[in-house]
C-alpha cells in the first residue's frame, strides 16, 4: 500500500474520471438509440451516428477503466482479501445476468408450457386465445435440434474443456499451453457465432417463424411472430453474451502472451472462464428447451 | 465501545488529506462523499417530485379542470404543453407518472441505499471503504444519466396526438406503453432511463454484498452485524435478483416498439399480461427495497433512544431475510383483476398474508425494545415512533388489500393510493428523516436545532396524515386513481387532502430551514451526542469521521454489542 500508517490490506482507490465519462457516454448512447429508433431533437429516424458515438465512448471508457485495473493489479494492490472481493463481485454479476435470462425464458415457457391453459379457461383476449391454441403455433416450423444446434452445442462444450486446459496450464506455469488453450477457446467461440449467424440467415430466409426485424404491413401475423420474437430474443441475447465472453477471452489471451498471469494470481482469466462457463450453461438450457424438448425433434 | 478505533484516527495526517474539488466531488471514490452526493441529489429530486405532487393536489382541490387547463397559472408558466384539453389531461397523467418514478428511483432509493447505505454500512462493519469504490462512483453518475433521460422524456412527444411525456404510470403497462398507446419517442427515453437506473442499482447491489461479505472487521460476524447493515444486505440481494427481470421486460417492450417483435402485442400472438407478470416480479421486491433499509434505520434509533439493545436482534435480522424471500413469490397480488385463475388468486392471497408475520415480528420487537426503556424523545425518536405507527396503518390496509375478493372493488382506487403512501410517504420517508436527524451531526459535524427538528416532525405528521387518511374514504367510495377530474361528491375529502399537502409543504420548508440554519450557525458536533444507547461503530469515530476511517481495523468482541 502506498499510504504509510495504513494497517489493512484493502484497496483504497484514487479518484478516477472514468465513472463520469462512462455515465456521460451512456447518456449519449441512449439518446442516440432514441434518435435512431424514433427521431429526436430534429434528427431524423434512422440516423445512428449519435448512438455509434456513444457506443465508441463507452468502449473507450471500458478500455481506460480496465487498463487502470490491470495497472493496479501489477502494482500489488490486489492483495488476497481484495481478490476475494473481486470473486464475490464476479459471482454476483453472473447471478444478475442469470436473472436477465430468466425474463426471456419466462416468456418462452409461458408460451411452450401453458399455451393450453391460456387458450382455455384463462381466455381473455380473443386473438391471444387463438394464437395460443396450438403448439407449435400456426405457421411456425421449429428447427431440427440435431442439425446446426447440435454442432453449436458441441462447439461450446469443447470450448469449455479447452478453457479448463488453459486454466490448468496457467496453474502449472505452462504459459505456452495456456496460450494454446485460450487460442482454441477463442476460435471455438468465434465458430459458434459464425454457425449461429448462418442459422439465423437460414431461418430468416426460409421464413420459418414469419419473423421480420422491421415489419411491413404484410409481415408479422399470428402467433408465429411471438414464437420468432421469443426465439430470437433468447438465442440472440445469448449470442451477444458469447460475443462478450469471446472478447473477454481475447483480452486474457493478449494478457497471457504479455505474461501478466502467474500460477498463483490470474483472477482476470478465472473471471473470463467463469463467464464462459455461464454462457455455456445458458446455451445448454436453450438447446434442451428451445431446440430439443419444444423443437422439431420432439 | 471499541477503544482501538478512535485513538489512531488523527495520528496520520496522510489519510485525512482531502483532495481538490473535482477529485473530491466528481471523480470521488470515497464512500462518505459519494453518500453525501446521493443525499443531496435525493433532496433535490424529492423537491421536484414533491412539486409534482403539489400540481396533482392543486388540480384535485376542486372538481373540473383548473390547473391542467389552457389559460391557467400553470399554463402561463409555459413549462408543460396545455394547449388543448387532451394535451392538458395527458400532462396531468404524465406528472402522476413522473412523480412516482422520481420518488421511487431518484428520492427514496438514493437516500436510503446510496446515501445512508454508502455512509454507514462500511463504518458499521468496521471497514475503511466500499469493496469497489470506483464502481460506487459510476453507480451515482449513472443515476444522474438516468435522471437526464427521464427529464428529457417529460418534454418529448409521447401520445398519439403528440402530447408530451409518457402518461401510463410507473408500471408502464402495454398497450399504453406500446407503439399504439405511446408512439412518440418519450416512452423509449423512459425505457432507457430505467435501463440506466437499473444498471446503477445492480452495480450498487454487487458493491454492498461484496463489502458486507468480505470487509467486516475482525470479530464482526454476520450475527453481530448491526441491523442497518443487515437491511442493506437483504435489499442488495433483492435489487440484484429482481432488477434484471425488469431490464428484460423493458428490453422486450423496446423491441416490441421498435424492432417488430410481438411479446406483448396480441395481434402478433403476444400477451400484455405477460408484461405485468414480469414487471411485478420486479415491482414487488422493489417496494421492499424501498422499505427494508428504513427498518434497519428505525431499529438503531429505537434502541439508541430507549437505551436498550434491540429486542430479538436475530429474529429482527431473519425477519428481514424472510420478508425479502417471500417478497419474490407474491407478485401477482398486484394483478388480481386481470383474469387469473381462482387457484392462482387463492395462492397469492395466502402468500401475501404470510408477509404480515415477519413484519409483525419487527413491529412488536420495536415496541418490546421501547418497553421498560428510559426513552428520550429527541427528534430522530419522534420520527421513528411516527414511522412505527404510520407504517403499521399502511401494513394493515395492505392485509385488507391482499384479499383478492376485496381487491376486486378496491383495485386502482384511492384506497390503494392511501395504502402505499402510508407505507412509503409516511413509512419510508419518515425513516429517511429519522436517519437524517440521527446521523446529521455524525455526517456534517454540526448539531441541528432540536426545536426546528421537532417542529418539522409535528407539522409533517399532521400534514401527511391529512393528505392520505381521507384518501381511504375516497377509495372506499370508489374514486379511481390517475384521473384529472372527479364528481362533486368527492370534493370534501379531496379538499382536506389538498389542505394536508399545504401543511406538509410548510413542514418541508422547516426542514430546509433546519438544514441551512445548522450549516450556518455551525454548533460543533461531538463524536457521540446520543450517549450510552448509541453503540454502533460510527459513534466511536469523530464527527465528521476522518476522510479514511479505520486505517487500523477495529476488533469486535461479543461484549461490545455493536449492533
Amino acid at each position: 500500500m502506498a499510504h504509510h500508517g495504513v494497517k489493512h490490506d484493502y484497496h483504497i482507490i484514487n479518484p478516477s474520471p472514468w465513472p463520469l465519462m462512462g455515465s456521460a457516454s451512456a447518456v449519449v448512447w441512449a439518446l442516440g438509440m432514441v434518435v435512431g429508433m424514433r427521431g429526436l431533437f430534429g434528427i431524423a429516424k434512422g440516423e445512428w451516428w449519435l448512438m455509434l458515438t456513444g457506443l465508441a465512448l463507452i468502449i473507450l471508457t471500458m478500455v481506460f477503466w480496465w487498463r487502470d485495473v490491470i495497472k493496479e493489479s501489477k502494482a500489488g494492490d490486489h492483495t488476497p482479501v481484495v481478490q476475494i472481493g473481486l470473486r464475490y463481485g464476479m459471482i454476483m454479476f453472473i447471478a444478475s445476468e442469470v436473472m436477465f435470462f430468466v425474463s426471456f425464458f419466462w416468456i418462452f415457457f409461458e408460451m411452450a408450457l401453458f399455451h393450453g391453459q391460456r387458450s382455455g379457461a384463462m381466455c381473455g383476449i380473443q386473438e391471444v386465445c387463438e394464437a395460443w391454441s396450438k403448439w407449435p403455433p400456426e405457421g411456425v416450423e421449429t428447427l431440427d435440434a440435431w442439425h446446426l444446434p447440435l454442432v453449436n452445442t458441441l462447439l461450446l462444450l469443447t470450448s469449455g474443456t479447452t478453457v479448463t486446459w488453459a486454466h490448468h496450464a496457467l496453474q502449472q506455469g505452462d504459459r505456452k499451453g495456456a496460450i494454446q488453450g485460450l487460442l482454441l477457446t477463442v476460435i471455438l467461440g468465434a465458430l459458434f457465432t459464425l454457425v449461429q449467424g448462418f442459422e439465423y440467415m437460414e431461418v430468416l430466409h426460409e421464413h420459418n417463424f414469419h419473423f421480420f426485424l422491421f415489419p411491413d404491413a404484410a409481415g408479422a401475423t399470428g402467433a408465429a411472430n411471438l414464437y420468432g420474437s421469443a426465439f430470437f430474443m433468447a438465442t440472440g441475447f445469448h449470442g451477444f453474451h458469447v460475443l462478450i465472453g469471446t472478447i473477454f477471452l481475447i483480452v486474457c489471451l493478449l494478457r497471457a502472451i504479455n505474461g501478466d498471469f502467474t500460477p498463483k494470481k490470474h483472477f482476470g482469466f478465472e473471471a473470463a472462464a467463469w463467464y464462459w462457463h455461464f454462457v455455456d450453461v445458458v446455451w445448454l438450457f436453450l438447446f434442451a428447451f428451445i431446440y430439443v424438448i419444444f423443437g422439431r425433434s420432439h | 465501545m471499541s477503544s482501538t478505533a478512535t485513538s489512531h484516527d488523527h495520528a496520520d495526517a496522510d489519510h485525512d488529506h482531502k483532495p481538490g474539488f473535482l477529485d473530491r466531488w466528481v471523480f470521488t471514490t470515497n464512500h462518505k462523499d459519494i453518500g453525501t452526493l446521493y443525499l443531496l441529489f435525493a433532496i433535490f429530486a424529492g423537491i421536484v417530485g414533491g412539486a409534482f405532487s403539489g400540481l396533482i393536489r392543486w388540480e384535485l382541490f376542486e372538481p373540473g379542470l383548473q390547473v391542467f387547463a389552457k389559460g391557467s397559472m400553470l399554463d402561463s408558466m409555459g413549462i408543460f404543453d396545455l394547449s388543448n384539453p387532451d394535451h392538458a389531461k395527458h400532462a396531468y397523467n404524465s406528472i402522476v407518472t413522473a412523480h412516482a418514478v422520481i420518488m421511487i428511483f431518484f428520492m427514496v432509493m438514493p437516500a436510503m441505499i446510496g446515501g445512508f447505505g454508502n455512509w454507514f454500512v462500511p463504518i458499521m462493519i468496521g471497514s475503511p471503504d466500499m469493496a469497489f469504490p470506483r464502481l460506487n462512483n459510476i453507480s451515482f453518475w449513472m443515476l444522474i444519466a438516468s435522471w437526464i433521460l427521464l427529464c428529457t422524456s417529460i418534454f418529448t412527444p409521447s401520445g398519439p396526438g403528440g402530447e408530451h411525456g409518457f402518461a401510463g404510470g410507473w408500471t408502464m403497462y402495454p398497450p399504453m406503453s406500446s407503439h399504439i398507446g405511446s408512439p412518440g419517442p418519450a416512452m423509449d427515453l423512459v425505457i432507457l432511463s430505467f435501463h440506466l437506473a437499473g444498471a446503477s442499482s445492480i452495480l450498487g447491489a454487487i458493491n454492498f454484498i461484496t463489502t458486507i461479505f468480505n470487509m467486516r472487521a475482525p470479530g464482526m460476524t454476520l450475527h453481530r452485524m448491526p441491523l442497518f447493515a443487515w437491511s442493506v444486505l437483504v435489499t442488495a440481494f433483492l435489487l440484484l435478483l429482481s432488477l434484471p427481470v425488469l431490464a428484460g421486460a423493458i428490453t422486450m417492450l423496446l423491441t416490441d416498439r421498435n424492432f417488430g417483435t410481438a411479446f406483448f402485442d396480441p395481434t402478433g400472438g403476444g400477451d400484455p399480461i405477460m408484461f405485468q407478470h414480469l414487471f411485478w416480479f420486479f415491482g414487488h421486491p422493489e417496494v421492499y427495497i424501498l422499505i427494508l433499509p428504513g427498518f434497519g434505520i428505525i431499529s438503531h434509533i429505537v434502541s439508541t433512544f430507549s437505551k436498550k439493545p434491540v429486542f430479538g436482534y436475530l429474529a429482527m435480522a431473519y425477519a428481514m431475510v424472510a420478508i425479502g424471500f417471500v417478497g419474490f413469490i407474491v407478485w401477482a397480488h398486484h394483478m388480481y383483476t386481470v383474469g387469473l385463475s381462482f387457484d392462482l388468486r387463492a395462492y397469492f392471497v395466502l402468500a401475501t398474508m404470510v408477509i404480515a408475520v415477519p413484519t409483525g415480528v419487527k413491529v412488536f420487537s420495536w415496541i418490546a425494545t421501547m418497553w421498560g426503556g428510559s426513552i428520550e424523545f429527541k427528534t430522530p425518536m419522534l420520527w421513528a415512533i411516527g414511522f412505527i405507527f404510520l407504517f403499521t396503518v399502511g401494513g394493515v390496509t395492505g392485509v385488507v388489500l391482499s384479499n383478492a375478493a376485496v381487491d376486486y372493488s378496491l383495485q386502482d382506487t384511492y384506497y390503494v393510493v392511501a395504502h402505499f403512501h402510508y407505507v412509503l410517504s409516511l413509512g419510508a420517508v419518515f425513516s429517511i428523516f429519522a436517519g437524517f436527524y440521527y446521523w446529521f451531526e455524525k455526517m456534517y459535524g454540526v448539531k441541528y436545532n432540536e426545536f426546528l427538528g421537532n417542529l418539522h416532525f409535528w407539522i409533517m405528521f399532521v400534514g401527511v396524515n391529512l393528505i392520505f387518511f381521507p384518501q381511504h374514504f375516497l377509495g372506499l367510495q370508489g374514486m379511481p386513481r390517475r384521473y384529472v377530474d372527479y364528481p362533486t361528491g368527492f370534493t370534501y375529502w379531496n379538499q382536506m387532502s389538498s389542505i394536508g399537502y399545504a401543511i406538509t409543504i410548510v413542514g418541508v420548508i422547516v426542514f430546509l430551514v433546519m438544514f441551512v440554519e445548522a450549516l450556518i450557525v455551525r454548533r460543533k458536533g461531538v463524536a457521540n451526542p446520543w450517549g450510552e444507547g448509541a453503540t454502533t461503530l460510527e459513534w466511536t469515530l469523530s464527527s465528521p469521521p476522518p476522510y479514511h476511517q479505520f486505517s487500523e481495523l477495529p476488533v469486535i468482541k461479543d461484549e461490545d454489542e455493536h449492533h
